[in-house]
C-alpha cells in the first residue's frame, strides 16, 4: 500500500528499518531476557534526529508547524515507532514513551518551559515520562491521591506513582497530583519534575510479561518541592491535560501495535517457507495460507487507520477523541490476535523462547491494557457517538 | 583540523564474480555500497572534527552513479564532497588511481589529514592510500587502530600488526589507511539524510584536474591485466571407509592408478 508520504517520512522510514534491522534486532532478545534498558540503542535514536521529529523548529526539533498550530509530526512518530516495533516492542515503547511525556509540555508548556525543556528532548540527550497511574488509581484516574500543597513559590507533593514507563531513566517527568481534592477531577493539575528534585525518588522495578528492555518502576514523591514555575497550564488542568495527551499519543500506541504485528507476519510467513511438512512447505497449505492472508489483512486496516488519524491530528483537527481511542483500539486487538496466529504458524517451535516469536505474543499484550485499557477506550468512543448523536 | 576522506564505491558482496570473456567485474544485479573499510575512515574523520572542529570533505573517483556513495557519507556528517568523474579515468590501476587522486587533493589545497579505508573490499590492494602519500611526498601510516593524540601538526597513532600495534609518531599533514578496530561507524542522521538530497556535489573531470592523458586511465596504469579469471572448483575427494588394513590398500591401488 502506498501511504503517499512526503519525501522526508520516506527518508525517516528508511531510516527506522535500517535502524531496526542492524542495530535493533541483534540485541532485543538479549535485552529481554535480561531485562536491560537499552541504553545504546537510545544514543543512536538521538544521534539519528528521532527525537526531534515531533518537536518544533523553533525548540531544537525538526517539525516544521504552519502558524498557530501547536502540535504535530503525529504521523512521523507512528512511522518511526511502527518501524522500531517490528523489530522490538520493549525498545519502541522507551522511545515512544519520552514523546508522551513530551506531548503535554508541546500542547500546554509557557514559551519559558518549552525553551528551558524541549531543546534537550528533541536532542536525545534526556528522555521524559509521564505519570498519572496510581496504585489505586487505574482506569479510574479521578482517584488519584498523590497531592500538590502551594507553599509559597513552591508546590510540594506527596504520593507514589506506579506502572511508569522510563520511570527511573527518564529525566523530565510530567507528573498529575491534586491541587484541591474537593474539587474532584477538577482539582488535578500537571506539573514538570525533573530527576533529582529532593524528595523525588524511585521505587521498585516491575517485572513484566513483555516489553522487557523498558524499565517501569514506581515514582516516590515524599514532600517533593516543586517550583511553581514547573505547573503546566494552569491549576485544575490536569485531567484536560491528560485527555489531550492521551488524544495526540494514543496513535503511537496504535503504531507499535502494528509494528508488533507485522514483524510477527515477517517471521511467520518466513517460517512457513521453510517449515517442511508431509513432504512440502506448510506455506503451500491452504489452512496456513488462509491464516496469513487474513493477519495481512487486519495489519493493513489497522495501519491505515493509525495513519489516517495521525494525519487527522497533524492537519490541525483537535477533537480526535473517538478516533484516536479507535486507532488504538483496533490496533492493538489485531496485534493481539495477528501474534496469537503467528506462534501458532510457528506450531511448537513457536512456544520455546529459541525462537523469537513468541517474544512478540508477549509484547503485543501491553498495547490492549496500557494508555487506557481497550474498555476504556470503547468507553470513551461510545461516549462520543452518544454525544454526537444528541446534537 | 581539514580532512580529507578516500572513499570507494564497491559492489556490496565479498565473492566478486569475473566476466572471463571481458576480465572485468559483473556490476550487474549487485547493490553498490561504499567501501566498508572506508566507512571507518568517514567515521573517524567525523569524530575529529567533532573534537577539533574544522572541515571533512570526502572524494571518490569512479562513474557518475559514485555520487550516491558520496550522498551517504553527507548524510553521516561530512561536509563537503567531490566527485572525480571523466570517461578517460576508465582502466585506470592503483598508480593511475593514486595519481588522479593526489592531483584532486592539491587541488582541494588546504588539508591537515587524510584518510582512507585499509583497502577495497573488491579489489584488495591496498595500494591507493599509500599510493596517494606518495605521490603527494608526504608521511602515511597505514592499518592505523587507534588516534592517540593529534593536532594540527602531529600525531601519534597505534598501528595495527599482526602480533599486536606499533606507536608511531608522525609530523602532518599525513595520510592515514584505518582498520575496522578503530570505531564503530554511525547510521545516518535525519537532518544528514535532508542535507544530503540537496547537497551540491562538485564534479572534476581530467581537464579540472590538468591532468596530462599519458598518466591517467588505461594509459597512465603501468600494471596491465592480462587475464583474471575464478580458479576451476577442486574436484570432490574420496573417502574411503572401513577396516585400517583394507582401506589403506584400497588408497594405495587408487593412489598408483591416479597419480603415479
Amino acid at each position: 500500500m502506498d501511504y503517499l508520504f512526503t519525501e522526508g517520512q520516506k527518508l525517516l522510514q528508511e531510516l527506522c528499518r535500517q535502524i531496526a534491522e542492524e542495530k535493533i534486532s541483534k540485541v532485543a532478545k538479549e535485552l529481554d531476557e535480561k531485562e536491560e534498558f537499552p541504553y545504546e540503542i537510545m544514543k543512536v535514536l538521538a544521534q539519528s534526529d528521532l527525537f526531534a521529529i515531533y518537536i518544533p523548529q523553533q525548540y531544537g526539533g525538526l517539525l516544521e508547524l504552519p502558524e498557530g498550530r501547536t502540535v504535530g509530526g503525529v504521523l512521523d512518530l507512528c512511522i518511526a515507532t511502527e518501524e522500531l516495533s517490528r523489530a522490538c516492542g520493549g525498545i519502541a515503547v522507551c522511545y515512544a514513551a519520552s514523546a508522551l511525556g513530551t506531548f503535554p509540555i508541546i500542547l500546554y508548556g509557557s514559551e519559558e518551559q518549552k525553551r528551558k525543556y524541549l531543546p534537550d528532548l528533541a536532542k536525545g540527550k534526556k528522555l521524559a515520562a509521564f505519570a498519572i497511574t496510581e496504585p489505586e488509581a487505574g482506569s479510574d484516574a479521578s482517584s488519584i491521591k498523590t497531592s500538590a500543597k502551594k507553599e509559597g513559590n513552591y508546590y510540594i507533593l506527596n504520593g507514589v506513582k506506579h506502572f511508569i514507563t522510563n520511570g527511573g531513566e527518564a529525566e523530565i517527568y510530567v507528573v498529575i497530583a491534586m491541587t484541591d481534592k474537593t474539587k474532584g477531577p477538577r482539582g488535578a493539575s500537571a506539573f514538570i519534575v525533573e530527576k533529582g528534585t529532593p524528595g523525588f525518588s524511585f521505587g521498585k522495578k516491575e517485572e513484566k510479561l513483555g516489553i522487557r528492555a523498558s524499565v517501569t518502576r514506581e515514582l516516590i514523591f515524599d514532600n517533593c518541592k516543586v517550583p511553581s514555575d514547573n505547573l503546566l497550564g494552569k491549576e485544575g488542568l490536569g485531567f484536560i491535560i491528560t485527555m489531550k495527551t492521551f488524544d495526540v499519543s494514543r496513535p503511537g500506541v496504535a503504531a507499535q501495535a502494528v509494528g508488533i504485528a507485522q514483524g510477527a507476519l515477517d517471521l511467520a510467513l518466513k517460517y512457513a517457507k521453510e517449515r517442511y511438512q508431509f513432504g512440502k512447505p506448510i506455506s503451500s497449505f491452504q489452512g496456513i495460507q488462509w491464516m496469513l492472508a487474513d493477519m495481512a489483512t487486519q495489519i493493513e486496516a489497522a495501519r491505515s487507520l493509525v495513519y489516517s488519524v495521525a494525519k487527522m491530528i497533524d492537519s490541525g483537527n483537535t477533537s480526535v477523541s473517538k478516533e484516536s481511542a479507535m486507532a488504538k483500539l483496533f490496533a492493538s486487538d489485531v496485534a493481539m490476535r495477528v501474534t496469537t496466529d503467528a506462534v501458532q504458524i510457528f506450531g511448537g517451535y513457536g512456544y520455546m523462547r529459541d525462537y523469537p516469536i513468541e517474544k512478540y505474543m508477549r509484547d503485543a499484550k501491553i498495547t490492549q491494557i496500557y494508555e487506557g485499557t481497550n474498555q476504556i477506550q470503547r468507553n470513551i468512543i461510545a461516549l462520543q457517538l452518544i454525544k454526537e448523536m444528541a446534537k | 583540523m581539514n580532512i580529507i576522506v578516500c572513499i570507494k564505491q564497491v559492489p556490496e558482496t565479498t565473492e566478486v564474480k569475473i566476466n572471463p570473456e571481458t576480465n572485468t567485474l559483473i556490476r550487474e544485479g549487485v547493490k553498490s555500497i561504499i567501501n566498508p573499510f572506508d566507512m571507518y575512515a568517514i567515521e573517524e574523520a567525523i569524530r575529529l572534527k567533532e573534537k577539533y572542529g574544522g572541515k571533512t570533505t570526502v572524494i571518490t573517483m569512479g562513474p557518475p552513479q559514485a555520487e550516491e556513495a558520496l550522498r551517504e557519507a553527507i548524510a553521516m556528517g561530512i561536509d563537503e564532497a567531490i566527485l572525480i568523474t571523466d570517461r578517460c579515468f576508465a582502466g585506470s590501476d592503483t598508480w593511475a588511481t593514486s595519481f588522479t587522486l593526489s592531483n584532486a587533493i592539491k587541488k582541494i589545497g588546504d588539508f591537515d589529514l587524510i584518510l582512507c579505508g585499509k583497502q577495497a573490499s573488491d579489489g584488495d590492494t591496498a595500494q591507493v592510500g599509500p599510493g596517494i602519500s606518495a605521490h603527494l611526498n608526504i608521511p602515511q601510516v597505514t592499518y592505523v587502530k587507534k588516534i592517540r593524540e593529534i593536532n594540527k601538526n602531529y600525531a601519534c597513532v597505534e598501528r595495527m600488526t599482526e602480533e599486536g600495534f606499533e606507536v608511531i609518531s608522525t609530523s602532518l599533514p599525513s595520510l592515514f589507511t584505518v582498520v575496522k578496530e578503530i570505531n564503530e561507524p554511525r547510521l545516518p542522521s535525519l537532518r544528514g539524510l535532508m542535507r544530503a538530497k540537496q547537497a551540491k556535489i562538485l564534479r572534476w573531470s581530467a581537464k579540472d584536474l590538468e591532468l596530462p592523458e599519458d598518466k591517467i586511465g588505461l594509459k597512465g596504469s603501468p600494471t596491465q591485466v592480462i587475464k583474471i579469471f575464478t580458479p576451476p572448483q577442486r574436484p570432490k575427494g574420496t573417502i574411503f571407509h572401513g577396516e585400517t588394513n583394507e582401506v589403506v590398500e584400497k588408497l594405495v591401488e587408487a593412489l598408483k592408478k591416479e597419480i603415479i
